[in-house]
């Protein structure tokens, strides 16, 4: 470093400054940012200019309106006299469950092709293909429509709904379940599992400790399901079995009364997770394939059974390869859920959509949309970052 | 090297002075006369309104009303140029300038007169919201009010989608309201059995039911729920060109006050009439039409081009057409209607 500086010192003084490399960098970074910041303030005062020439008002001050249209599909509790911003929260909640669910779901089929792809069974390896090169070759509305207009429109209407077990029924309303209704002492069933969570974190610690200790092993596993399943259902019971169901029933229009999963959300939610599920499988694979199959063999010269080969040596630096690229299929899967609006499952998009077109602030929605995408992107890749970081290979 | 960044520097500036002088003209009549067409924005397709033929070519009553100004322009009604625009995308399309005039059975509200910044220019269809279902699957409904927790499809962004849930509570009705941005999202989806009734205007139920899959099984319901004055609308702050649609409208109903048709027109040329004079331009020394930036036979040509307002009405959605919607409000004064047109004077 320091040489490399004295013989840039030496270059300047010589020849005109604006050979400087140095200079010429600084004139450079200056350019491109003068560039730059007259490029928005022209941007944003023709905006502005342009939104007063044609008397269209501006600013974020309507959200405070009524909103006065009615939404499918609410979390949380809404009416048509809540406001545009109780309606946007709405919105962004709905968007949110379809993004948490569908990445759980995809996680969870993704692992599983991926991994099929590698099996040694010809007919599981070339399934599993199949249905990669299908999901990853179409584009993701396409497969929204399908599972919208191919599967769930056509099961039966209303009145020939098709009754299943356990007082659950399916139409092209959507899939209804019984809804449970908790009683009186119902609260101590999750604290018993906080509490569950808890010993489990503990038993672990100390398992860990003792085996580092004296090389003893003690069936953490087995004893966190217990704990975890076990405590639950002995708190439910203290509690005097608190549960009853309300069951669907049929009325002039449709099943009333229990829980109603709708097609929109039905699709968008299988579709998103089928898709994406397609994509991760293939870099779950290219991660197992990453781990040099010399460290299999080391962990085995070791004495390692097969379970744990996998568990502590591959899994752990196949992690370390499949991370990053999974970060982004998260964020594309979120990204996509806004697809919602070409089947009418009311999303953040469709919501602000809706406002947009009441309202007719069409720049503040956009603004609204972006920063909410950038916010929501921004924090699934803050946890995905913490989590790579935490597998990442320490050195010492 | 400083005098190349000078003069890159100097050439960004200018560019940007030049592209930003050049934004959003206030003079859209010579802008269109320069252009040489009209940009007309019009719906996506609702037979009957505005819906390409089997040909390609636009067909429709917000169609033939685009084809009125492009012919009191250019003295052609074929001189425009259409964009499909869904309710959503339409007020944007004209606040952006990408259309030049919106006819696409739209509201006329206060909000979107002041808050989105346009004019509307005159009723074209005084219309109702009302509900559609199918008669053959709900046997025993006749009336809107049985509708309690049916699912109803409806388009996003529409007074419609207001209205349905004003209407509602105000009922003390559950529903589950289907709402999709597109028309044709939405007419597929009540199609297929998604939702118990649809919701729209209620020329556009008649409309929309010519396509669906078997239309004799499904009724509109009697309840209209709401006004729904229909009007074209063009961008706040350019008053010549409002006038220019706004008097072209004045003209269609006007002549068919007078009885100039498609037809007659060159006869009425000759006539005595001194109303008839002044519509047609024929009256000595008149400078009607160069007071509105046309020429003074501009009437003349919006009739040659498509006929006055009761015969575009009949063509499109009235007794000439699949949709046989009786005139009724939309009949003259007259007539016991409400059309009735400013007199051009």
């Amino acid at each position: 470093m320091v040489s490399q500086d004295t013989i840039r010192d030496t270059g300047s003084s010589g020849a005109s400054f604006y050979n400087d490399p140095k200079i010429r960098g600084l004139i450079y970074q200056v350019v491109l940012f003068v560039l730059l910041v007259s490029f928005i303030y022209w941007i944003v005062g023709n905006t502005v200019e342009n939104l007063r020439r044609a008397n269209i008002s501006s600013g974020f001050a309507f959200l405070h309106g009524r909103a006065g249209f009615d939404i499918s599909e609410t979390l949380i509790s809404y009416t048509s006299d809540d406001t545009y911003w109780r309606a946007l929260l709405v919105g962004l909640v709905n968007t949110a469950v379809v993004a948490v669910l569908g990445v759980i779901t995809a996680s969870i089929i993704g692992f599983l092709v991926g991994i099929g792809r590698l099996s040694d069974n010809w007919l599981i390896r070339k399934i599993c293909l199949v249905y990669v090169e299908i999901f990853r070759n179409i584009p993701p509305l396409l497969v929204i429509f399908f599972w919208y207009l191919g599967v769930l429109s056509a099961l039966p209407q209303p009145r020939e709904s098709l009754e299943l077990p356990f007082g659950a029924w399916l139409n092209n309303r959507g899939f209804f379940l019984p809804a449970p209704i908790w009683g009186e002492g119902a609260w101590l069933i999750p604290v018993a599992f906080l509490v569950a969570v808890a010993l489990c974190w503990f038993v672990a610690r100390r398992a860990h400790q003792r085996q580092a200790a004296t090389g003893e092993q003690f069936p953490v596993l087995w004893t966190s399901v217990a704990l975890l399943v076990g405590l639950p259902l002995l708190a439910f019971a203290a509690a005097g079995f608190p549960l009853s169901f309300e069951f669907p029933k049929k009325s002039t229009f449709n099943l009333l009364g229990g829980m109603q999963i709708k097609p929109e959300f039905m699709s968008l939610y299988l579709a998103l997770s089928f898709y994406t599920a397609a994509f991760i499988a293939e870099i779950v694979r290219a991660g197992v394939l990453g781990v040099n199959k010399g460290q299999t063999e080391a962990s085995y010269a070791l004495g390692l059974r097969r379970n744990q080969a996998l568990r502590l040596v591959i899994v752990p630096q196949a992690l370390r390869i499949i991370i990053p690229p999974l970060t982004s299929q998260y964020l594309n899967l979120t990204k996509n859920s806004s697809l919602a609006i070409a089947i009418g499952y009311p999303d953040l998009v469709h919501i602000g959509g809706t406002i947009l077109n009441q309202s007719g602030q069409a720049i503040e929605i956009v603004v609204i949309w972006m920063v909410v995408y950038l916010g929501l992107s921004l924090i699934m890749s803050g946890a995905m970052n913490w989590f790579n970081a935490k597998m990442a290979l320490v050195e010492r | 090297m400083k005098n190349t960044i000078k003069a890159i520097l100097g050439a960004t500036i200018l560019g940007l002075a030049a592209s930003a002088a050049s934004v959003a003209s206030a003079d859209t009549l010579s802008d269109v006369k320069a252009k040489g067409f009209l940009q007309c924005g019009v719906n996506t397709g609702l037979a009957g309104f505005a819906a390409p033929d089997d040909k390609g070519e636009w067909k429709g009553f917000d169609v033939d009303f685009c084809r009125a100004v492009a012919a009191a322009i250019f003295g052609d009604p074929t001189k425009v140029k259409f964009t499909p625009t869904n309710a959503k995308e339409r007020f944007t399309a004209l606040q952006s300038g990408e259309i030049d005039l919106l006819a696409r059975n739209t509201t006329w509200t206060l909000n979107r007169d002041t808050a989105l910044g346009f004019n509307f220019v005159g009723v074209n269809y005084f219309d109702g919201q009302g509900f559609m279902i199918n008669a053959k699957k709900l046997p025993g409904v006749t009336s809107a009010l049985q509708l309690s927790g049916a699912s109803v499809c409806v388009q996003s962004g529409t007074t419609t989608e207001l209205n349905l849930a004003d209407y509602f509570k105000a009922n003390n009705l559950e529903y589950n309201p289907v709402v999709f941005e597109k028309l044709e999202e939405a007419n597929a989806a009540y199609d297929s059995g998604r939702c118990d009734a649809y919701t729209t205007d209620q020329s556009g139920l008649y409309a929309i039911r010519l396509t669906l899959a078997s239309p004799d099984d499904h009724i509109v319901l009697p309840e209209i729920i709401s006004k729904e004055p229909l009007a074209p609308a063009v961008r706040q702050g350019d008053d010549k060109w409002f006038d220019v649609v706004k008097w072209t409208f004045n003209a269609l109903v006007l002549s068919e006050e007078l009885g100039i048709t498609q037809a007659n027109v060159d006869e009425m040329k000759n006539s005595k009439n001194p109303d008839i004079q002044r519509v047609l331009g024929t009256e000595a020394g008149t400078k009607l039409g160069t007071d509105l930036g046309l020429e003074n036979d501009w009437v003349v040509n919006i009739i040659k081009g498509v006929g006055n307002y009761g015969e575009i009405f009949d063509r499109n959605i009235g007794a000439g057409s699949p949709l046989k919607i009786a005139r009724g409000l939309n009949a003259l004064w007259t007539k016991g209607g409400l059309q009735y047109a400013m007199p051009i004077r």
